[in-house]
């Protein structure tokens, strides 16, 4: 068959910046916004607020934004890497024309490696309470739980997990990427024996980094709090956010006329993966839920309380549920519905706009206390944040895409996967 | 099975030629009433122009039943029966029922099924001597049924068409 190659126009690069440089634009509106209406409530929030922070609400929220991002969008990256490589091992033969977009999600891993050391590093004591030192030192605010989390939880121990969990996943994914190149230009069957060797390296690490990863940079927010399930829930979070996001970009490249040998087939293996992962992700989030709910263990159902129990942030509690588990759960029921290229596209927008959600909701009661709510401004600054990393991931994904075949031409199960048909 | 019919059965040995052979066969007018394979085979649904099973909806029929009846159970029980206090929750704490639910829901769906499924296709203790048109379906041959009462065609064109399309042999099978 001939070479396709994905062509970043200099049009769509040029969308893409306005996106940030429109996003940008938003959140400095945002910030002024809130600033304007914030005189009257500061004295409220330093109340409320832990003691160590000195940083006002909205320097809090725009860091709580830049890290939201990073996470989130990291994580997409990361799960385009864990696609492959757990098709690799399945020895999927339908996922090889989809297979370089998200191969391609990699390209940004480093990216948001890079941002989330340089936000660690200027802005950890406003989003990690653990990270200051009197808590540990006898006095006022000696903490005893958080001093017996010492081992794990400190500076030095943190900020080295984060750029060993990078670097494994980076170094991994450029070995697969390598050999996928390596593998376009010959046929030989060695390069996909060692992409299967990389990719079951990289599951093991992934084993362990996913939960480690979504411990550190979530749960560790709001350090008092522990929960088993969370490592899972994070990870189900991400996953069905990177499946989305691969259905959006095959569909949206489809449309522009590209990777014309997808078919609906294909297209109805993504939509099965949403359907079964969104409630996947609604299984560990009520599995949570219903073991804290039990229990009742003060330390763990301050969580929901925080969340549930409060007017601020039930709203976006209950449209998480809805948006993540019943949407996708009723519109992609049916076969025919998940063979719809437009289908397929709503639902994944409606799932990551959803889950960006999720992580919303993780993060925001502990860093900002009652400020966090659905108001005008979260169209400001929540929107100009998205925009501005949608728009740097778009970009060093579709850059990464521009730079080989978007079919590999030798993947041993090409023809199987040309030949894709799900019998109804 | 009605008696007093008469049926060609075309026997196929291979799974490709028989589902190409259906779509051929009625591309030229024959009406095929079934055809009996030792294993499901993709896409022969679609070439006989089958529609869609109703099964999904006794499914969701029996699903709804076994969620109404599992809540009913246990709010009957838990709330008005025999109320006990539980770690402090509510009588009716219904984030704890979701699991049982859940679990009736699926036990009533799937019987139900499998019932439903058993019932359309007379299957059961009361039938200990199903009805094959020919053994070897179970085995390793697919046999195509054509009921002659509802084409137009005679014997002679049946046959002459289901050999030219692949089956490997035709026979007559008169019910009576």
């Amino acid at each position: 068959m001939t070479e396709e190659k994905f062509i970043f126009s200099s049009g769509s690069k040029k969308k893409i910046f306005t996106t940030i440089g429109a996003g940008l634009v938003l959140m400095v509106l945002g910030t002024i916004i809130l600033l304007n209406k914030g005189h009257h409530s500061a004295h409220g929030v330093a109340e409320h607020a832990v003691e160590h922070h000195g940083s006002p609400t909205w320097i809090l929220r725009i860091i709580k934004d830049l890290w939201l991002n990073t996470v989130f969008f990291s994580g997409i990256a990361l799960v385009g890497v864990f696609f492959v490589a757990f098709n690799y091992i399945a020895q999927a033969g339908w996922s090889v024309v989809v297979k370089r977009v998200a191969e391609s999600f990699g390209y940004f891993l480093p990216v948001g490696g890079f941002i989330m050391v340089l936000l660690f590093l200027f802005f950890q004591h406003d989003l990690f309470h653990w990270t200051h030192h009197d808590v540990y030192e006898p006095g006022e605010h000696f903490d005893e739980i958080l001093n017996g989390k010492k081992g794990y939880l400190n500076t030095v121990f943190f900020l080295a997990r984060m750029v060993i969990y990078f670097a494994l996943w980076y170094l991994i994914w450029k070995n697969i990427r390598n050999n996928s190149l390596a593998e376009d230009l010959n046929s030989d069957l060695k390069y996909h024996d060692k992409s299967i060797f990389w990719s079951a390296i990289f599951l093991i690490v992934f084993g362990v980094t996913s939960s480690t990863s979504s411990w550190d940079w979530v749960m560790s927010i709001d350090p008092h709090f522990f929960s088993t399930m969370f490592g899972w829930y994070v990870l189900a979070s991400w996953f069905v956010s990177g499946l989305s996001m691969i259905a959006i970009i095959v569909v949206t490249l489809k449309e522009n006329g590209y990777l014309s040998v997808v078919n609906s087939s294909h297209l109805h293996d993504l939509g099965k993966f949403m359907f079964a992962f969104s409630i996947f992700w609604s299984y560990v989030w009520f599995a949570q839920f219903l073991l804290i709910y039990y229990a009742n263990i003060p330390e763990e159902a301050i969580y929901f309380v925080e969340r549930l129990k409060n007017d601020v942030y039930s709203p976006i509690f209950f449209m998480n549920i809805f948006i993540n588990f019943a949407f996708p759960f009723l519109t992609l029921m049916t076969a025919q519905s998940k063979r719809q290229a437009i289908i397929l596209k709503i639902v994944a927008i409606a799932i990551i706009i959803g889950h960006w959600f999720d992580f919303y909701i993780m993060m925001t009661p502990p860093l900002l206390k009652q400020e966090g709510g659905l108001d005008v401004t979260i169209l400001f600054i929540e929107l100009g944040s998205i925009m501005i990393f949608g728009g740097l991931f778009f970009y060093f994904i579709l850059n990464g895409l521009s730079k080989a075949s978007l079919v590999p031409k030798n993947h041993p199960m090409l023809q199987e996967s040309l030949h894709h048909t799900v019998h109804l | 099975m009605e008696k007093g019919k008469n049926f060609v059965l075309g026997i196929f040995e291979d799974e490709d030629v028989l589902v190409h052979g259906v779509e051929q066969i009625r591309t030229e007018g024959v009406k095929i009433q079934e055809v009996f394979t030792p294993f499901p085979v993709h896409g022969l649904d679609a070439a006989l122009g089958y529609k869609p099973s109703n099964l999904p909806i006794a499914a969701f029929l029996f699903g709804m039943t076994g969620t109404c009846l599992g809540l009913t159970m246990m709010i009957a029980m838990m709330g008005y029966d025999w109320p006990m206090n539980i770690g402090g929750k509510p009588y009716v704490p219904l984030p704890d029922f979701i699991p049982i639910t859940f679990e009736t829901t699926v036990l009533l769906a799937s019987l139900g099924m499998v019932g439903t499924f058993m019932a359309i296709c007379g299957l059961g203790p009361w039938n200990n001597k199903p009805f094959m048109f020919d053994p070897r379906s179970t085995d390793d041959k697919f046999v195509m049924v054509i009921d002659l009462a509802k084409n137009k065609l005679n014997n002679q064109q049946i046959e002459m068409i289901l050999k030219n399309h692949g089956a490997q042999e035709v026979n007559f099978k008169s019910l009576n």
